[in-house]
Formats: structure tokens, sequence, C-alpha cells
């Protein structure tokens, strides 16, 4: 089953096949990486812009090796220093971009739509690295890879994520292609942090992380983002800690073992205390290294066939 | 589709498997670094019951290994939908082994020059050998078989298809005419 369209903007609405041709995909790609010669001529000709209007030093550089590691041209466009500070719109950077026979652009944007807006005025396939606060679909594919890896399915694990919800692509992602997959989903954070409406998407909510502990498999805690303690959301991040961090000693009033996740980078004994964030059952590096192998099958099952 | 001809059937299989696993010995002197790659996907299941006569045959197996060699195709631009992987399963350390390479049918050469590529990228074999079930002419590369079970002169409105119990549950080969236009 080839994957159905020509961009990956979210994981909204993706079908249960696809996300399985996308991590089956990526299986390939871990054994290029575990090779002496961790390049294959996959996409040999193919020119990649990262088009990042936003700073993003690690999903930059894991999109970057994916596609090096593909054999593309990379053209990487950020935005200090480049023509968008002179206050060219989007819109007309794409027109250049598109006059210089760009065959796929990963884009990262601080407002939300910004993947899909480009997707309708270019013809070169797009990946959203992030848009605003809505979605960043692959690294909810490489969560979910990394999940399946450990526990060989999705079907009925539950999964918990803690932090900044609201602010969250992270977060939405994973909250659809989890439940898309069949695994259960719940948030926990502060009230500031959670969207009012969130049950809507099926997912419960928990105030208390000590309950969200007891309940669930896995915790994905997400970065608590320094700059909104300046809007008030929560006092301070030492509160922050003493409410919501991960530390050893919460989890160890646990039932079973919990697997830890997040998608980095980490502040340290800010929602995740450093011992948990090393510990044995962190899949933290994991899912570093699986975001390469995720971000080729990606960029290689959008890439290569129809013709191009 | 039509068949024209089954020019191999299960019986003829066996014995042409057998010859080339004393060509592969004789040529190689026994199974000293000896190692057998099949190209995925029937190349894989060759590779099998050959490895398998001949650790038979020699006494000591031998090292075995896949390759999907579609991340190396010259054709992934034009292909109207991307094939599915199958992945590569070398579980060996190819430097300084005797590569024995295995295909069905040996058409055009792209298939091997890929395999070829993709072997080196992981490591450096002491030297590489082709052998093929088929070979059906028509190179566009400047490719030849080491190893060969039939050579089968072929028109380009023929196909040859290799037919193994693991994949088509029947072992034949055939040749087929494709539909005219």
């Amino acid at each position: 089953m080839p994957i159905s369209s020509r961009h990956l903007l979210g994981l909204e609405g993706i079908s249960k096949e696809e996300i399985n041709l996308i991590l089956d995909t990526a299986t390939t790609f871990r054994e290029v990486l575990e090779r002496p010669i961790k390049k294959v001529p996959t996409l040999q000709g193919n020119t990649i812009v990262n088009l990042f209007f936003e700073n993003s030093t690690r999903t930059r550089i894991s999109f970057e090796l994916a596609e090096r590691r593909l054999s593309a041209d990379v053209v990487n466009f950020v935005v200090a220093g480049s023509s968008v500070a002179k206050g060219e719109t989007l819109k007309d950077t794409a027109r250049n971009i598109e006059a210089m026979k760009i065959d796929m652009v990963v884009i990262r944007h601080p407002s939300p739509g910004a993947a899909l807006f480009l997707s309708r005025i270019v013809n070169a396939n797009i990946i959203n690295a992030g848009d605003g606060t809505h979605e960043h679909p692959t690294q909810a594919l490489l969560d979910i890879y990394t999940i399946r890896e450990k526990f060989g399915k999705l079907e009925g694990l539950h999964v918990c994520i803690i932090g900044d919800i609201s602010h969250s692509r992270v977060a939405l992602s994973n909250i659809y292609g989890l439940q898309i997959m069949g695994a259960r989903v719940s948030v926990c954070g502060p009230k500031t942090l959670i969207p009012k409406d969130i049950e809507r998407l099926g997912v419960r909510v928990y105030n208390n992380v000590e309950e969200a502990i007891q309940d669930a498999d896995i915790l994905n805690v997400l970065r608590i983002q320094l700059e909104r303690q300046d809007h008030s959301f929560f006092p301070s991040t030492r509160e922050y800690h003493k409410y919501f961090g991960i530390t050893k000693e919460r989890l160890d009033r646990a039932k079973k073992p919990l697997t830890i996740m997040h998608p980095g980078p980490i502040n340290r004994d800010v929602e995740i205390s450093a011992d948990v964030a090393d510990g044995a059952n962190s899949l933290i590096l994991q899912q570093v290294l699986n975001g390469v192998a995720i971000r080729m099958s990606v960029l290689y099952l959008l890439g290569t066939g129809e013709g191009k | 589709m039509q068949v024209k001809s089954k020019i191999i059937d299960e019986k003829d299989l066996q014995r042409t498997l057998l010859r080339l696993a004393h060509e592969i010995l004789e040529r190689n002197r026994g199974t000293e670094s000896l190692a057998l790659v099949g190209i995925k996907t029937r190349g894989e299941y060759l590779a099998r019951r050959l490895g398998e006569i001949i650790h038979n045959i020699g006494k000591k197996p031998i090292g075995l290994g896949f390759l999907d060699i579609t991340l190396y195709r010259d054709d992934l631009r034009e292909l109207s939908s991307q094939p599915i992987l199958k992945g590569t399963e070398i579980n060996f350390n190819v430097n300084g082994k005797k590569i024995v390479l295995l295909d069905d049918v040996l058409f055009t050469g792209r298939t091997v020059r890929a395999a070829l590529d993709e072997l080196v990228d992981l490591g450096r074999p002491a030297s590489i050998q082709l052998a093929v079930l088929i070979d059906r002419g028509h190179r566009e590369l400047p490719i030849k078989a080491d190893y060969v079970g039939k050579n089968v002169p072929t028109s380009l409105i023929e196909q040859v298809k290799v037919l193994l119990k693991e994949v088509d549950g029947e072992d034949a080969v055939l040749i087929v005419q494709l539909e005219e236009g």
C-alpha cells in the first residue's frame, strides 16, 4: 500500500495502514544506520530544502542527517539572516524556492497551517516539521516507533503525556497518532496548560501526576518552555517540579515500572529529574536514533515513485 | 499473459541447484571464507536451498545473507509507486569473504549492479561472484554470471517467471508471453 498523500502535514486523519508502512519502512533504515557506510544512494539528484522559521537545532539536524544519508542534496534556510527578516512573505519565499527546482521542503514555522499553506502553492513534497501549536508529525511517528520497538504493539497501552499540552504540537500529533494505532492517551499538567476542551479528542485529563503514574504504562514528558513562565502559566520552575516533575520517588510508588520518553531538549530537574532521564527505563536516546530512521522513511516514501 | 512453456520443473530445479553447488565448491576449493548472498525476493530462497546443499556436501555451514536492493535501484524516480522495503539481512562481516551473489533471473544486469553497490557499502569482500538460475540475455550493463543454471534465449515480449514453493506454492520456471500493446 503506497502512502496516499504527496505531503506529510500531520497525523490527523492518516490511516493505521499508512502509519504502519512508515514504521515498517523505518525498520529498514534502522539497519542502514548500523552499517559501516551509513548512506544509501536512494534520493540521489533530489534537492531538499530545510525551511526553518523557528530555531530548532535537533529537529533540523535529524532531518539533515536523514536527507544526507539518503544522498539528497540539502539546502538549509534558517530565518535569522535570511530575507524573511527583510519582510519577504512565506509565499514569496516559497516561489523563490520553487524557481530553484527544489523537490522537497521540510518546514518549521510558528504559524499553525504554514505547511498546509505551502503545500497549496508549490509543487514540491512538503513535510511539516512543526507548525506553531498544531502538529509535529515526525516526532509523534518516532515516539510511536520507539514504543512499538519496545512493546511490540500499541494496542492496549496507556500513554500519558505530561506537561504543557496547550502549546504542544508534539502532544497533538501524539494524541492523533497513538489513538489511530489503538493506544489509550491521557494528558497531565497544570490546569493553565491543558486546553479546556481536550476531552473531546478522547483523552482523559489528570491534574494529579501521582494518579497518572498509577494508571499509565508510558510517560511522555514534554519540555517545559521556560519562556512560558513569563506569561504566568505557572509560578516557578521549582513549583512545577514539585507538583509535576517526574522523579524517582514518584515512579517508585507506581505499581509497575514505567517507560519514560521525552522529545528533548530536557530541562534537567524541572519536568524530569536527571536520574529518571538517564535511568534504565528511559527511551530518550533511543528516540533520537529512531528519529533519523523515521525521517529517512518519510523522505523515501514521499520522494520516490509517482513517476517523479 | 499466457504460458508458452515450462522449461524447468521441480526435479530439474533440484538437479540444477546440486550442480551449481558443486561448481561453486570446485571453483572456490571448498567452503573456506565462502558466503552466499541472495537477492530478494526469490534469490533469498534459492540462497537458502543452495546454502543447505553446500552445507551437506562441504560438511560446514557457510555464511548466508539476503539483500533488498530497492534503495540502490536506478529507476526509483520513474516508478509509479515506491516498492515496499523488505530489508537487507547480512548478519556476518563481509570483509575478506568470498561472496557468491545469487538471483533467479539475470536480464538487464541492473539488479546485479545495485547489489554490487550495496555489498561494497557493507564492507570489503575478498571477491564477489555471481550465480543465477536463468540467464535470459538482453544485458544493458557489462555484467556476466560465473555460474548459470540454464541459458534461455528470449525475446523482449517474453517474460521468465521463476516459481518457488516458499512464495508461489510450486517449483517451476515458465516462459510467458506478455500481452501485446
